[in-house]
């Protein structure tokens, strides 16, 4: 997902039995579903988790921006731009709640930041792909943005009375992203065949690469089990992988365009959908740096923060000079 | 009556709407993320603007006419030529100190224009303009925000804020020049005489740029005033640029619903 592969920094699930009092009493409070406060006690490993979940969250909103980005100037019609103006401002609105989210976590936003520019932070893998034509937006709003809220939706329920709150505000807005996304697709697909074929193509890219934002196989996922038990992981990558085939599919049939995938079928006694291999050794190139698009997606978020150092430091300037002026005159 | 009327809400309408491509461009790029928010806020309201003027230039355009051209056919099949805006919007967006300069300039007057315009005879307008202008009061006290914040930040941010304003103060004598379209809208009640709004206008930038530790520009060359600018079609060479990225699907899939 937007937190692919989150390291707890734990070789295995830790047992009862290996826990101290401490960590009995507050795995205990977990499990009556208690939220955990940033005031509350907490196991260092949790804390260090849920600042890697959260800040891979925020760097794939902020990322996010990018890729849709790239078609605000052309957004085909005025009323097209105004919502992909206000989706993509929605985005970065989520990066803030969430940076908001882990800074009670004890780090700081420009901390943050600098993993990500330095290349120590994750962010989804998704966004290193490029956006080529209009239908890459309404595939993004529809695949992407969905696969999000299909994970996003869970983690209103997490353990962590921050993150889970931050989640409740941000699924209010996927929800229209999704929908403005299908939306286009719709538009394209009752389109002229040029449209159609635009459509299709969009759907051939993205489909793989948002099954993908689920992340490794549960059977590979050594951190997941842990990150359950804390409920700051409510669903496995591969339940929520399915569940994403099984609600999109109809969705491209009734646009009239096929899924990519010679193996995707109904099973009638898995009452779920099959559907073909995921190639993994792509997933982990794009996550080791080597997507199609890795490097333009970090160098143009370290070029936004290299040029905007001078105003940052005129707004600390001048406000530690009103500061002063204040003092002056009382 | 009705020509000059379309004519002045094409300038409304291209204002608004060349100038919320401008800002679009930032986001994702801003120097804060803050500011990214912001500045696609401004862009989203203007953008809202425009259309309504457009809308309504269309329409008017259908009752006189015969075809009412839609707001996305106004600005996507139109020719730069075709354009009504100011040449102060069209221009590239620069650093963050030129891109608050525009806006600053800009806002100024568009809030001082909106204000006069919510009193219009035309009730349409007044309706649009007074909805207007209370998103642009917002965006003027941003704009003048970030002037007095960079002019009186660091010695670096100073220099590129004076920079900005020196570079783009010729192009503020065409938000006030009047003509032949601003002399009808004038004499019909619809809007105010341009040069009216310049002493309050000045009055707002020179308590801004003192408050900012600027020089105010006082050069005396203007761009685009006489006749030549903007509002008459005759635009910069950048213009031409953002209409081939903003109509790019219109004109390559004539016809297309999107
Ligand atoms: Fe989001
Ligand atoms: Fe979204």
């Amino acid at each position: 997902m937007y937190a692919q592969q989150v390291d707890t920094g734990l070789a295995k699930v830790q047992s009862n039995a290996e826990m101290d009092a401490a960590e009995r009493a507050f795995q205990a409070r977990i499990d009556a579903d208690v939220k955990i406060e940033p005031t509350d006690w907490m196991p260092e490993a949790y804390r260090r988790t849920l600042i890697r979940q959260i800040q891979q969250h925020a760097h794939s909103e902020i990322v996010g921006m990018l890729p849709e980005g790239n078609w605000i100037g052309r957004a085909p019609s005025l009323k097209r731009k105004a919502i992909l103006m206000a989706k993509v401002q929605d985005e970065g609105g989520h990066g803030l709640y969430l940076y908001a989210a882990a800074e009670t976590l004890g780090v700081s936003r420009d901390k943050l930041v600098e993993d990500l520019h330095a290349g120590k932070a994750k962010y989804s893998s998704i966004f290193n792909y490029p956006t080529l034509t209009w239908a890459d937006i309404g595939a993004i709003g529809w695949l992407v943005d969905g696969a999000a809220i299909m994970n996003q939706i869970p983690l209103c329920r997490c353990s962590y009375g921050p993150y889970a709150r931050a989640m409740v505000r941000i699924c209010k807005e996927e929800s229209f992203h999704q929908r403005q996304g299908y939306d286009i697709m719709l538009s394209l697909a009752r389109g002229t065949p040029e449209q159609k074929a635009m459509a299709q193509d969009a759907l051939d890219r993205w489909w793989w690469p948002s099954l993908m934002m689920f992340g490794p196989p549960d059977a590979d996922s050594v951190h997941s089990a842990q990150s359950a038990k804390w409920k700051i992981k409510l669903l496995s990558n591969d339940e929520l992988r399915q569940r994403f085939v099984d609600q999109t599919v109809p969705q491209a049939d009734y646009l009239g365009i096929a899924m990519p995938d010679a193996d995707l079928r109904w099973n009638e006694a898995r009452g779920h959908y099959d559907f073909g291999a995921i190639d993994w050794s792509e997933f982990h190139n794009v996550l080791k740096g080597n997507g199609p698009c890795n490097r333009e997606r970090l160098a143009a978020r370290v070029e936004a923060w290299e040029d905007g150092a001078w105003v940052r430091e005129a707004a600390v300037a001048y406000a530690a000079k009103e500061v002063l002026r204040q003092k002056e005159a009382a | 009556m009705s020509e000059p009327r379309i004519d002045y809400l094409l300038r409304l309408g291209d204002n608004a709407l060349v100038l919320a491509q401008r800002l679009g461009e930032w986001i994702g790029h801003g120097p804060v993320l803050e500011e990214d928010i912001a500045l696609a806020n401004v862009g989203l309201d203007l953008l809202g603007q425009g259309r309504m003027w457009l809308s309504y230039a269309g329409e008017l355009e259908g009752a006189l006419s015969g075809h009412a051209r839609t707001e996305d056919e106004l600005a996507f099949l139109r020719d730069g030529g075709a354009f009504r805006n100011v040449q102060l919007v069209e221009l590239p967006n620069g650093d963050f100190a030129v891109t608050m300069a525009r806006q600053f300039y800009f806002d100024q007057a568009h809030l001082l224009l909106l204000r006069a315009l919510a009193a219009s005879v035309d009730p349409r307008v007044a309706e649009i303009a007074a909805k207007a202008a209370k998103e642009v009061a917002y965006h003027a006290e941003r704009s003048a925000d970030w002037v007095i914040r960079l002019g009186d930040g660091t010695a670096q941010s100073h220099a590129r804020m004076q920079s900005a304003i020196d570079r783009l103060w010729p192009y503020t004598g065409e938000l006030f020049a009047g003509d032949a379209v601003d002399a009808a809208i004038a004499a019909a009640g619809i809007g105010p005489d341009p040069a009216t709004l310049r002493p309050a206008w000045l009055a707002a930038v020179d308590s801004v740029c003192a408050q900012a530790t600027l020089a105010r520009p006082t050069g005396e060359w203007m761009q685009g005033v006489q006749g030549r600018g903007g509002k008459q079609g005759v635009h910069t060479e950048h213009l031409g640029h953002l209409l081939a990225q903003m109509q790019f699907l219109q004109r390559a899939y004539p016809g297309a619903q999107w």
